[in-house]
Order: C-alpha cells, then structure tokens, then sequence
C-alpha cells in the first residue's frame, strides 16, 4: 500500500510595507479630495480579515450634484474643446501611470476585496492599465470607428461599477468615456471603494483637467442620486440585472442614454469529444475564478452523458487541491467572499440547493477562523428547475446537469433569461461554430473561459444588459452618430 | 342589363403568414375624408397579439439562420411585388388623403427602400464584423447578430413609406417583427401584407395588426418575449410607457420622433444595427 504524502505549500505571501494607504478618503471632485457636505463616513474592511482598512466619505445628494456641476463645466469649457489628440495623451499617461504602480494597486485590490493576488496582480491591474491604454489611441480616430458617420461625445457620464473587479471596472468606464469626450461621474462599490480613490491620484498626478473625471463614493443611496440626476446625459452601469432594471425604469422618459452589462447564468458546455483534463481546469477557471463573483461565471455546468462521470471525478479531484485562504498568499487560488451580506446569499442558496434534492460536494479544506469564506462547491442532480440553475448566485458554486445531444444542451443554455457568456470544449471546430452560433449570449468562450481584453467587446444578450463594453462596439455606447 | 355590383375588401390581420379576423370580433370603422368609401378594420385585441407573437417567435430561428443571400433576394422580391402593385397601392394612399404625386412619391420610395436594405441584407454583417487583436494567444471575432423579435408602432402618418422604414431594416437584419399599422391610415399597411405573402417571406417573419395604438402600447412594451420594441410617434407619455415597461424584461428601446420619412436619413445600416446584439467568440490559438 503506499502512503500518501500531503505536500503543503509554504505561506508565499506578497508584501504590504510599499503600498501607501491613508486612513480616511474624501470625495474626488473637480480635481480635488474634499469631505462630504454632511461629513459622513463609512468603513472600508478586509474581508478576508475583518479589520478596518480605512473609513471612505459618503457622498449624498449635494455632493453628487457639486460632481455632476463639476464635469458639466469640465465637459463645457474644456474637455470637448481640447483636441483629440491631446485628449489621447492624458489617457495614455493614466495607462502609463498605472502600470507603473502596478504592484501596489494589485496589492490593495486584494487587500479591500478579497480577491487572490495573484489574479488582481496577473488580471485586473494589468487589463485596467490596458483599457486605458487602447482608448487612448482611439480618441483621435473615432472617424475610422464609424463609417459613414460622425461621433458626437454625450456629455456627463454616470458610472456605477461593482465589487468584483473593482479597478478593472473603473478602467472600463472611464476609458471609453474619455476618449469619446465626455466627463465623468464615477460611483465605486462601498465595499471595494480604495482602488478607485488611488486611481484619482493617478489622475491628479497625470494633470488632468479639474472635473474631467469625478468620484463620488457611497452605496446604494448615493447610486440613486446619481441616476436621478437631471444634468446627466448617459448612465453607464454594472450590476445586478434588479438594479439595471431599476435604472431603465428611473430613466424612462427622461431622454438619458444607458449600457447596462447585468448578471448571467453562463452555460459551460462539455462534449464527449473535449480534451477532458483541459475542460476540467477550465471549469475550475470559469466557477471558481474571483470566488466566483463574476457575472459571466460558467455556473451552469452541461457534461455529455459519455463522459460525465470521468468529468466530475477529475473536478472532485482537482477541488481537492484548490488552495482557499489568504488572498495576499501567491499561491492561493480562492480568496474571501467580498462581504458578508454575499456570503450569506451563497449559504442561503446552497442550502437551497440542498433543500431542492441536489447532492452537495466540497472538498475538505480548512476555512480561517476570521474572514468571509466558502469553500468551493459543485451540485450534481439537479435539474433546470431548480433555482440553484436558474438565478445567479455569484459565488463559488457550481450546477452540473448533463445531456446526450447537441439540440438538447442549446436548447437547455438557451432557457435562461440571461444570455452574456458561454463556454464549449470539443475538439471538434465545425461543432465550435455550430454551437457558438445557436447559443444566445454575447461573449462565447471555445476551449477556453473567462478571457477579457480591452479590445474585444464584452456586453450581454436578454436580461444580461444593454450594449457593450471594450472593442468599437464600446465606443459606440458613449456617442451619438449623427 | 344590372349594373354590376362591386366586390368589396375585407380588411383583416397578418399573422403567422395567414390573413385571419381579430379573435375579439372588434371593429374600427374607418372613412375616407368625402366618406365617399367606409371600411371595417381589424381592432387588434391583447390576444391577437400574443397570438402574433408566437408565430414571430417561432419564425426567428428559420429566418435568422436563412442565407444573408436569400434574405436580400426576399427583400427584392418584396419590392418587385409593390412595384407591381402600384395601382392598388395609388387608389389606397389617394383614398388616405394623399394627392396623386404625393402617392406616386410614397409608393416610389418605399420600393426604393426595400431595395436599398435587399442590398444590405448580405453585407451590413460584413461591414460591422471585426476581428479584435486580443493580446493574447486567441482568434476574436464579433459579428452583429439579429435580436430575436421586434415589436413595434408604425408612423401614424406615413402608412405606406413609414412602415417599410421600420419593417426592412429589421427582417434585413434576420429578426421578426409585429407591427402595429397606422391607426389613421391603416388601409395600405394591411395590403401591403399581400404583397409580403407573395414574397416568399416566411410566414410569421412579418406580422401586421390593426387596432388602436392607446389599447395594444401596453401590451406590445410589456410582452416579455420582446426583444426590442420600436416607438414612432411624438407622445412623451407613450414614450415613458414604452421605456418604463421595457425595463421588466431588458428590451432594447428605438424611439423615432415624428419626421419626414421621405428623407436620406432612413437609408442606413445604422438602422439595422439598431435590433442587432454583439457577439464576440474566443478561438483558442495554438496545436
């Protein structure tokens, strides 16, 4: 018999001491940090630890106008004068600024959202700086974006981006935004608001013009105010599917452009014929990526039948081995669940999950004591009823079903009111482009998953939202062609 | 020798292909201005609607995935039957109140605008496609693909010209649509499904209902299998309806302001582009 030995990594975890961090961040308007009008704050916490990071200013109504005001006279007197070209430069030196302090914003992304270093240092601060760097270029160029028309730049952009990628998400917004010529109002997520607030001294640094983007930090309350605001001429928004559905009905009527990118239920799909290891690593890759806090999470998982039980053997087996822990240690794979209240949604729906008849597996890791955790987990016999398969959880939690042929599996991707990704794994390419063609989703991942770049559009069919983001196509949210 | 008595028209509804009554057995009279002529048309319930829809629904799959080469060839078709209509068409626009020339230019133009989109049937997805150069070891392409199924209220005022400018970019660009005619002039929106049942469009693809716009907005904007809903016309409230009820199931809205639908703007991918979505596919590089 031979014995099994438990190799343990030792702890790899990145340092702290470079990154500079204030206790206190007030509003960024008008190309300035200053209090709110009623002086309220909130606290910033590691959820990974529970501690306090630093307490963030809560913008209200006066504030968000006072921003709103502020990229009005930007937008007027400077920022849709200035050249285009010149335009481009400042952006360019965002990307260039941001690149440089790479390390300590990744250091921070995980420190304020939980998620593990070594995807905020190889994946969001990276693809951030690249956003802006890719519409830099685009600023000066936006006759070869859209033939036959002009782009005409909206004016005031609200944004309100999520927790889940919190830098990646600003770059997002702001980048386009910019190099179409508009100005800014950005709302970060009140449990990841630091990274945005060091992105504003970037911008300080790089010499913006005052009021060209502003940063307005607060919750829900704060998002509102924003949306209802009378001076805006687009709000640009990334979210829950309830939320965005909030926001087209505060906007009816009221002239306001929007792009909404909401929630997903993606279908992963696995044919008889995939390169079954590789499928398995990219399950691993498209639930368990970012704690699964991603919108287009493959959390619908469809194995053909011929292999179905070869699939979630291995995927038990590679759980076995995922490292869940701290999210500053290199060689983590799963970090902490950003809050508390996510967590508690996760545990309610896997308890659902359970209550339904679906059978529940985890591996056997060890969760720290203090912290926000859930250990990965996967649902067998479970079927498209049930609501663990229809509603997005947003968390590491994992439904698999599985199917005999190629109609059945789109049929059963396609009955979701969502529709933003999709995974297929075959290593048949006509099946590649036949499937990928029938499956009703916006972003469509073949033997691959959760792969983003700056030039490639990403935005969502059905419920999942309204225009895209990234590519020309995202260019397109921020002008009118005339 | 008896005079010989006319064979009069029944005005009726285009659905699923087929031309059936309203299931209400509701009527709207309609009279021309001399009230020389009276027509019953269809009032358009809830149901016909719905019924309207799935037969759209049901079309979406066939059509969208219909060669871009035989959508544009349906397209001409559609034109080559209204042109060979014309006179039909004449005698309804000059019973709607139109003068001769006026009718002339209408009928003209709309052929010119089935023809202008038949042309861009096949290439518009051409035009917009992309291949994106991702930073890393994968083939990104992103194509428009068609919406699924339009819902939409025609110009009350150009029954003719109007309608086409709404139906041909969206079949052009592989979706289905159900339509509401012009409520003031409805007779030409209703005969010009004769001239899409005769052009080899497959049924459901096109369906037209009369009735009235106050009635069936409310339906057409909250429907939840709609995947885009089109507004022609001026009233900020209806507009309000619209945007707020498309919000429960995530529509994309297309609002047109009451306009000149003779002019050049009409002619554009832009338009078809207006009830595409945007699919990107990550092609994995490497042996």
């Amino acid at each position: 018999m031979t014995q099994k030995i438990k190799w343990d990594y030792s702890p790899a975890p990145e340092g702290t001491d470079h990154i500079l961090l204030k206790d206190k961040y007030d509003l960024f308007i008008n190309g300035e940090f200053i209090p709110g009008k009623d002086g309220k704050y909130f606290d910033t916490i590691n959820p990974a630890t529970e501690k306090k990071i630093a307490k963030v200013a809560e913008a209200g109504k006066t504030d968000v106008d006072k921003a709103v005001r502020s990229a009005r006279k930007a937008y007027e007197n400077t920022w849709s004068k200035m050249p285009a070209k010149e335009r481009g430069k400042y952006i360019f030196r965002i990307a260039r600024l941001l690149q440089e302090r790479a390390r300590e914003f990744s250091v921070i992304e995980t420190l304020d959202g939980g998620k593990p270093i070594r995807e905020s240092r190889d994946v969001d601060i990276p693809l951030a700086a690249a956003h802006f760097f890719y519409h830099a270029g685009w600023a000066d160029k936006l006759e070869y974006a859209f033939p036959g028309r002009s782009a005409k730049s909206l004016g005031v952009v609200g944004q309100i981006i999520p927790w889940n990628f919190p830098l990646l998400m600003a770059a997002w917004k702001i980048a386009p935004a910019l190099a179409t010529g508009n100005t800014v109002v950005l709302k970060p997520a009140e449990t990841t608001p630091l990274t945005a607030m060091k992105l504003a001294e970037i911008i300080q640094e790089a010499d913006l013009p005052p009021g060209v983007v502003n940063i307005v930090t607060g919750a829900g309350e704060t998002g509102k105010q924003l949306v209802n605001h009378g001076d805006i001429n687009k709000i640009a928004f990334t979210g829950s599917t309830d939320v965005g559905k909030y926001i087209m009905k505060s906007v009816a009527g009221s002239g306001k452009k929007y792009t909404l990118e909401l929630g997903g239920k993606a279908a992963n799909i696995i044919f008889e014929d995939a390169a079954i290891d590789q499928a398995v690593e990219g399950i691993v890759n498209s639930i368990f990526f970012n704690q699964g806090h991603v919108c287009c999470a493959g959390s619908r998982l469809y194995v053909q039948e011929g292999v179905a039980d070869e699939v979630i053997s291995k995927l038990r087996k590679r759980m076995d081995s995922l490292i869940v822990g701290d999210p500053l240690d290199k060689n983590t794979d799963i970090g902490a669940i950003n809050s508390k209240m996510q967590l508690d949604k996760i545990k309610e729906y896997v308890k659902l999950g359970t209550d339904e008849g679906g059978t529940i597996f985890q591996p056997s890791c060890s969760l720290p004591k203090k912290g926000y955790w859930f250990a990965p987990t996967i649902f067998t016999d479970v079927s498209q009823s049930n609501r663990i398969v229809q509603e997005e959880i947003f968390g590491p939690v994992l439904a698999i079903q599985t199917f005999r042929t190629v109609d059945e599996v789109i049929n059963k991707a396609n009955n979701s009111p969502y529709g933003l990704s999709s995974g297929v794994w075959t290593d048949k390419g006509s099946k590649i482009f036949k499937v990928t063609q029938d499956i009703r989703a916006g972003v469509i991942w073949a033997n691959t998953f959760n792969k983003f770049d700056p030039a490639s559009p990403f935005g969502g069919y059905k419920e999942s939202g309204v225009g895209s983001e990234g590519g020309i196509e995202g260019l397109s949210g921020y002008v009118n062609l005339v | 020798m008896s005079q010989r008595i006319d064979i009069q028209k029944t005005y009726k509804l285009f659905i699923g292909g087929k031309f059936p009554r309203t299931e209400s057995g509701r009527y709207i009279k309609w009279m021309d201005k001399k009230e020389s002529m009276v027509v019953n048309i269809c009032r358009g319930s809830r149901k016909d609607f719905r019924n309207a829809m799935v037969s759209a629904r049901g079309a979406v799959s066939g059509w969208s995935t219909r060669t871009a080469y035989n959508r544009a060839q349906i397209l001409y078709r559609i034109g080559e039957m209204l042109e060979g209509r014309r006179e039909q068409f004449m005698a309804e626009l000059i019973l709607q109140g139109l003068t001769i020339k006026q009718a002339k230019n209408e009928i003209d133009q709309s052929i010119d605008r089935l023809i202008y989109y038949a042309g861009w049937a096949d290439k518009f997805q051409q035009v917009f496609s992309r291949v994106n150069p991702v930073s890393l070891p994968y083939f990104n392409f992103t194509i428009p693909e068609s919406t699924g199924v339009v819902a939409a209220i025609a110009p009350d005022d150009s029954s003719l010209l109007g309608l086409v400018s709404i139906i041909a970019p969206v079949i052009a660009g592989g979706n289905s649509i159900v339509i509401l005619a012009s409520e003031s002039f409805p007779l030409c929106s209703i005969s010009f499904a004769e001239v899409l049942q005769t052009s080899d469009v497959p049924g459901g693809v096109v369906n037209i209902l009369t009735g009235y716009r106050k009635e069936l907005l409310e339906h057409f904007s909250s429907h939840m299998d709609v995947n885009a809903i089109i507004y022609c016309g001026d009233n900020t409230d209806d507009q309000k309806l619209v945007e707020t009820n498309a919000a429960l199931n995530v529509k994309h809205v297309i609002l047109f302001p009451n306009q000149d639908w003779s002019k050049d703007q009409h002619e554009s991918p832009y338009h078809i582009l207006k009830c595409q979505e945007t699919k990107t596919t990550w092609h994995p590089i490497g042996v």
